[in-house]
């Protein structure tokens, strides 16, 4: 029997690593675009307040990136012994994207960083400005070969799965690199760390400028926090449409958690705010929604680019719709064609080993016809295909309204440094000093709708996250959970403190 | 001395000279040192062997119980 409780265990330790990993990511590469930004002014100016500017927000970019380093490593661990199954089937694939990455990253980051941090006054100012900028881009396409991976997972590309080794073998790595969801998804994600890196520049500007300490860097950090942060806000509307698109085209029971969608429709509705049906079960005559505010079309439109385009609920994912237009394939025979799946394979496997080629290529032609729905085999029941719809809907609304906030925000803090009014505005400045909490729910809700929104699969339609999983005792998987909630804490403390520290002490010193 | 000799001196002294100058950065690597203490020395020797790699001997023996474990269906 599959332990489900080792497999909640395994999904909830990596969950609270890549969570805790994301605490650092996004401000790593949001916040190195805008000094390298602030340092081209100083370059260009010579004017020396921005390069004092400069030194500040690299400081705390330092400290951030300090904390986050390694944390990101601790994924690695528990791929290879909480996900070996996982690990063994897509080592093909993600060798190379993760080798490249961590190349890319220890070449980058120990030249180009030394020279960013060490080398004002040893080294050009030219030279300098380079470094920066690379430190800025290495970090970004780091996230490329990551998002790359991530987007595999989302939508497998460019692979086939070979019988005799278990494992998902690429045999195209420019259909893995260009996959449209692993682009999507790396534009979406680092759109997420520029709006990130933004709402910290110009949440702790706000806070000098309340606190008139600094105030003449604080004002000119916010304007360039704010306008870099209103031109990728709108850079993440667009990347979080084609997203959707993605997701629409490629994860449609992501899609119906995500809109809590239970009933199919042409011309579908967005849901703008609303609340759950608390006990809406899969198939019953209950409404969808105790309350909400819908966008007419919008969802038909933003998922498939069509405004009469049918949009499959989570009813007709589970059960299957007849309808001649749009017809939706029932779970249950997609189960039935993944243990066909399943025993072509052990059939395949035993003609092998009694060395029978024509029953063994025969079984194998078996099996490749029902290759797709491989992962449906190991699923117990219908339902099982649906994400947890709740967890999905409330994370992605609340990233999409956190992100539309985010909009607004710098746009006024923009308009009223212009006018020279943003002393005067007291609770706007408040408001960008509580946005950066605010900031860190987005980005990890937007991971949570990723990840939780594509249950039951560790690689989607072929493995499910309870095959993905090694034999170990569940014991051993709770007590590291549970050190690295006290280490994870421990860390946070000390960087919440160390920055704290280095905010008080002004722009000076740096 | 060649120029390039000059050129690597100097970059080995933007690295020494950097350290020795450091403020806050020499907090942060006590920091980054414990986590790799922590993270690679204790937790991956101790608590998070490979699993494959640990019970296993040969890449044949893995991908077999990978094998046996998808033909299965359970663990």
């Amino acid at each position: 029997m599959e332990d489900t409780l080792l497999v909640d265990w395994s999904r909830a330790q990596f969950a609270l690593t890549a969570l805790y990993h994301w605490l650092f990511v996004p401000l790593t590469l949001g916040l190195s675009f805008i000094i390298a930004i602030m340092e081209t002014i100083y370059v260009k100016t010579g004017n020396v307040i921005w390069k004092e500017i400069t030194k500040f927000w690299m400081t705390l970019f330092a400290i951030n990136f300090a904390i986050g380093l390694a944390t990101g490593i601790i994924m690695e661990f528990e791929f290879g012994t909480n996900w070996s199954n996982y690990s063994w089937i897509v080592g093909d694939i993600f060798g190379a994207p993760l080798a490249i990455e961590g190349l890319m990253a220890f070449f980058m980051e120990s030249t180009f960083f030394a020279i960013m941090f060490f080398g004002w006054d040893k080294v050009s100012k030219k030279m300098h400005l380079v470094s920066t900028w690379l430190v800025a881009i290495g970090s970004n396409l780091s996230a490329l070969w990551i998002l790359v991976a991530n987007g595999w997972m989302q939508h497998p590309v460019g692979m086939v799965f070979n019988p005799d080794s278990a494992r998902f073998e690429m045999n195209s790595f420019f259909d893995v690199l260009f996959n449209p969801t692993a682009y999507s998804k790396f534009l979406h994600t680092i759109g997420s760390g520029y709006v990130m890196g933004s709402l910290f520049v110009v949440g702790i500007s706000a806070y000098y400028i309340l606190k008139n300490k600094d105030v003449v860097k604080a004002k000119k950090s916010i304007v360039v926090g704010a306008t870099f942060g209103l031109l990728t806000s709108m850079f993440l509307v667009l990347s979080g449409d084609e997203s959707a698109h993605q997701v629409a085209q490629h994860q449609p029971a992501k899609l119906a958690a995500m809109e809590g969608l239970y009933d199919g429709h042409k011309r579908a509705s967005i849901v703008a705010i609303g609340q759950l049906t608390p006990d809406k079960e899969i198939g019953d005559d209950k409404p969808e929604f105790v309350w909400s505010i819908e966008v007419p079309y919008a969802l038909s439109l933003l998922g498939f680019h069509d405004v009469d385009a049918y949009v499959p609920g989570i009813n007709e994912l589970v059960y299957g719709d007849v309808h001649e237009e749009h017809r939706v394939e029932p779970a249950k025979d997609k189960i039935a064609k993944g243990k066909v799946a399943i025993a072509a394979l052990k059939n395949y496997k035993e003609a092998k080993k009694l060395e029978n080629e024509e029953a063994a290529e025969n079984y194998l032609k078996v099996f490749r016809a029902h290759e797709k729905y491989f992962g449906y085999g190991y699923l117990k029941d219908e339902k099982d295909i649906i994400p947890n719809v709740a967890i999905t809907f409330y994370s992605f609304h609340l990233m999409v309204g956190l992100g539309s906030w985010f909009m607004v925000l710098f746009f006024f803090i923009l308009y009223f440094s212009m006018v020279n009014k943003l002393e005067e505005k007291k609770l706007l400045l408040y408001s960008a000093l509580w946005s950066i909490p605010l900031g860190y729910t987005a980005g990890e809700m937007g991971w949570i709708v990723a990840e939780v929104g594509r249950q039951p699969w560790a690689i989607q339609d072929m493995l499910p996250v309870g095959m993905a999983t090694s034999q170990l005792a569940t014991g051993a998987v709770q007590l590291t959970f549970w050190m690295f909630a006290a280490i994870f804490t421990f860390l946070l403390i000390a960087e919440i403190k160390i920055m704290f520290t280095q905010i008080k002490k002004g722009m000076e010193e740096h | 001395m060649s120029q390039t000799a000059n050129y690597f001196k100097e970059f080995i002294y933007l690295y020494i000279d950097g350290f020795r100058n450091m403020k806050t950065g020499k907090l942060l690597w006590k920091i980054i040192a414990f986590k790799f203490i922590v993270f690679i020395l204790i937790m991956k020797v101790f608590f998070f062997p490979n699993f494959l790699k640990t019970n296993f001997s040969t890449d044949n023996e893995r991908s077999a119980h990978v094998l046996e474990n998808l033909i299965q269906g359970n663990k």
